[in-house]
């Protein structure tokens, strides 16, 4: 037998010493000097410790047509101010289309309006039309922003119901990944997440006359939004208001939201604080309004619709509607976390009790506790002393998934705890084929050191491309995986990595140091 | 201890036309329940939503569907899941409604009748149509992408025809896996994908192992000459790693049995794909990969120049 490398040995005693270092956390507490990289236990996945795992579709488009949309309004106050008069002014999906009144304007308006509008293309149509057409550089920056936006908005919010390392990350292009640990109101969760919170502010129409733009004849520069359902009469109906469609002040313009007791009725009702840009707008808009009413519209629905008595200087409002405690609560939330840039929808949810995540620990533990026992046992019977040595590795990669798994932060999921049971199997694959080998050389009368060298050097290929191809296996999971299969994919492959380790290295090292001291070997225990 | 005697001599190859008959008689009834049946499709390729609860006592099918009629989903399958204790509800998303609220309405119909206290949610589970679809092509993407990189790192290590042999075996082993899960009807989910890849990954393992001994022993009798020599080989190949390929097959069978009777109702399918894949895998890579590499002997041009050069060695 030749004999086995020193540094070998050091290498195996320096695995097992950091396996156990990083093992720990997740057994007890470590002291404060434990090497930082070592001390984090692995994290459980939300199967195992419940909790709520939603994945949101952000509707970018919308986030576009609603930027288109906003600019037609400063492209009718632009060329108001430029006293050029227009005959139709239109969005067109991402483009505005602008028809101007007398031909002489038209050079006029086609620089200024390329002046102003330099993120959209200028194509001019016939009879005095222009259709200027976002860039798609632009709309994609406007998606990716929106998509950035929602995150930070639903991150505000989640922070709000107070529960611990939330994760709230973006998923491919336009989706976000939201999972609150721990936190077991699905319903709440998704409410307090979907809603848009759009808050805005609008002048009621009081000389337009509602019965007539009901009707039909709808006032130019007007628009009819309704209150919520209410139910009179027994029967269920949406009070009208007939409002100016420009937008006076937004939810943007918030600083801050709070939970208050209006004072009037005795219920719950949310106090609003605006910015200081804000606060300006709204004292110019109610002095300049006084004795008209002004539509406070939450979510594209008039909350209500106040009559300004005075001027209010202090920058700030109070929503009232016969809130719930609750609702005030949601309210205040959503609307000082600020609004969704776009609307999003949950398309894939995947949310475990905290009593199915424990049993799922205890059955899982129970299956690797049962599954390694039953592989120990089968082992050192049919292998006797090299069974043994066999389990000894087991019980090293074990150790060594453990480690592996805290240090590089991965996270243990049900099909994970599977992925290890797997692995306890496939372990031991390695020393089934080493020993069969080892075998195989004693029948063919070598000496039992010639039979173990042998033995180790003919199985190597084989073991190396046995695990490479399982590997690649594992891998393509990971890659195409989502969730939970990934955590299963992480184990196995950890598992096969750590199995070539202790099964080739660890029981070789273990076999030539216990024969290096006997000179000569008779027979073999295998 | 050592069950498999050193100098055992099984003629495999002599029966590979009986086991190709078992092999297709099998295929061909997965195929055929594959398309008059179909596979039992879980709400991960499906869409729809997953409504796990559990009762403080076991509560009747009938009065579960009563509680969650009046919200518009009496014609949800309600079964039990593990216990009579607990129940799982499912199902399908409705165009133009707002699924992923459904999950409320259910529990809200099951609390309203059964009172809060007695009803747990124990998971809930909504995919929307457009994730559904995402899921599945995914999933075929990857039982794809992952033969296909085994093809090639086997033609890269060994030859191109063993490669075949390999995909071969792979190929009878999902097939027939699929066949048993249209068979008994059991749910066919993300899971079960996982362990559709993880059978591939063991059955190959299996499978390259014997390849590995073949290709030594080809090596060492250079001079195989005519197709009879070829047989003997392989079929001594295939006697050598008996007792490796059967030891392994059952301390892996003993593990995933454990998962399957003491890993709980939400991964038992995923268990019994496994434990499907890892008999199916230790047969294929015995009866199916190595005749269908040796079927395919002398087709590649490159095995022919390779038998021309050891002929024309001394």
């Amino acid at each position: 037998m030749h004999s086995f490398p020193r540094w070998k040995i050091w290498l195996i005693l320096s695995v097992l010493t950091i396996s156990l270092m990083a093992s720990l956390p997740n057994v007890t507490s470590v002291p404060s000097w434990w090497p930082a990289s070592l001390s984090n236990p692995m994290s459980l996945g939300l199967d195992l410790k419940g909790g709520i795992h939603l994945v949101l579709d952000v509707d970018v488009d919308k986030a576009v047509s609603h930027s288109v949309e906003e600019d037609i309004d400063s492209a009718r106050q632009t060329l108001r101010k430029a006293k050029i008069r227009y005959r139709n002014l239109v969005t067109d999906g991402n483009s505005l289309v602008i028809t101007i009144k007398n031909s002489g304007d038209t050079e006029a308006a086609r620089s200024l309006l390329e002046e102003t509008f330099n993120n959209y293309t200028m194509m001019p149509a016939a009879d005095n039309t222009f259709k200027l057409t976002l860039k798609e550089s632009i709309a994609e920056e406007t998606r990716k922003f929106a998509v950035d936006q929602a995150i930070e908005v639903i991150r505000g919010r989640i922070d709000a119901l107070g529960t611990t390392e939330p994760v709230i990350i973006k998923q491919g292009k336009h989706r976000i990944l939201v999972q609150i640990p721990g936190y077991e109101d699905t319903a709440h969760a998704k409410q307090l997440i979907g809603r848009t919170a759009q808050l805005e502010f609008k002048l009621v129409d009081e000389k337009g006359d509602l019965d007539k733009a009901m009707s039909g004849s709808l006032p130019p520069g007007d628009i009819i939004m309704y209150g919520p359902e209410q139910t009179r009469n027994g029967q269920s109906y949406r009070q009208p208001y007939l409002l100016k469609k420009r937008t006076l002040l937004s939810g943007t313009e918030i600083a801050d939201a709070r939970v208050s007791i209006d004072s009037r009725f005795n219920e719950y009702a949310v106090t609003l604080k605006f910015n200081s840009k804000g606060a300006r707008k709204f004292d110019k808009l109610t002095a300049a309004h006084v004795g008209e009413r002004f539509a406070i519209i939450l979510e594209g629905v008039v909350n209500s619709a106040p009559v300004i008595r005075e001027r209010i200087a202090g920058g700030s409002a109070q929503i009232t509607g016969s809130f719930s405690p609750a609702e005030a609560h949601d309210l205040a939330i959503i609307l000082r976390a600020g609004a969704l840039p776009a609307p999003v929808k949950v398309v894939e949810e995947r949310s475990i009790g905290p009593s199915l995540g424990q049993d799922s620990i205890d059955q899982g533990m129970n299956s690797i506790v049962v599954g390694c026992i039953l592989v120990l046992i089968f082992m050192a019977v049919y292998y006797r002393m090299f069974g043994m040595v066999a389990n000894i590795a087991l019980i090293f990669n074990m150790l060594l998934i453990l480690a592996a798994m805290s240090i590089i932060g991965g996270t243990l999921t049900l099909p994970g705890i599977a992925g290890i049971v797997l692995t306890i199997g496939m372990a031991v694959d390695a020393n089934v084929l080493i020993f069969e080998r080892i075998r195989e050389e004693l029948n063919l009368g070598k000496t039992p050191l010639a039979a173990i060298d042998g033995g180790y050097d003919k199985a190597f290929s084989t073991i190396v491309d046995a695990n490479i191809t399982t590997l690649i296996a594992a891998i393509v999971l990971f890659q195409f995986g989502s969730g939970p299969v990934k955590g299963f994919a992480v184990t196995l492959s950890v598992g096969i990595l750590a199995s070539m380790f202790t099964a080739i290295t660890v029981t070789r090292a273990i076999v030539a140091t216990s024969t290096a001291k006997i000179g000569r070997v008779e027979k073999l225990s295998i | 201890m050592q069950l498999i005697r050193p100098d055992i001599n099984i003629d495999f190859i002599g029966k590979r036309k009986i086991a190709l008959a078992i092999s297709a008689l099998m295929i061909l009834i997965s195929l055929g329940m594959l398309a008059a049946k179909g596979l039992n499709f879980g709400i991960d390729f499906t869409g729809g939503t997953l409504v796990e609860v559990k009762f403080d006592k076991a509560p009747t099918i009938a009065d579960v569907r009563n509680s969650i009629s009046p919200k518009g989903f009496g014609n949800a399958v309600i079964q039990e899941f593990g216990s009579p204790e607990e129940i799982l509800i499912r199902v399908q998303n409705k165009d133009g409604e707002k699924s992923s609220t459904i999950s409320t309405a259910i529990l809200d119909g099951l609390s309203e009748k059964f009172t809060a206290d007695a009803v747990e949610m124990r998971r809930v589970e909504f995919v929307g149509p457009q994730v559904g679809e995402e899921l599945t092509q995914a999933g075929i993407m990857a039982v794809l992408i992952a033969m296909l990189a085994i093809l090639v790192y086997i033609t890269f290590r060994f030859e191109f025809r063993f490669a075949l042999g390999a995909d071969a075996a792979l190929l009878h082993d999902i097939t027939i896996i699929l066949g048993l899960f249209a068979i008994t009807g059991k749910e066919f989910t993300l899971p079960v994908i996982a362990a559709l890849l993880t059978v591939i990954g063991y059955s190959l393992n299996d499978t390259i192992v014997v390849f590995d001994r073949i290709r030594e022993n080809f090596a060492a009798n250079r001079k195989r000459k005519t197709p009879a020599d070829e047989i003997s080989v392989v079929n001594g190949s295939i006697n050598q790693t008996l007792g490796r390929t059967l030891m392994t097959s059952v301390t892996t069978l003993l593990v995933v049995a454990a998962l399957f009777f003491l890993g709980g109702e939400v991964i038992h399918d995923f268990a019994f794909a496994l434990i499907a894949g890892i008999l199916v895998g230790t047969y294929s890579s015995i009866y199916v990969a190595s005749p269908v590499m040796m079927a395919l002997a002398g087709r590649f041009k490159s095995d022919e120049d390779e038998i021309k050069a050891m002929e024309a060695r001394p």
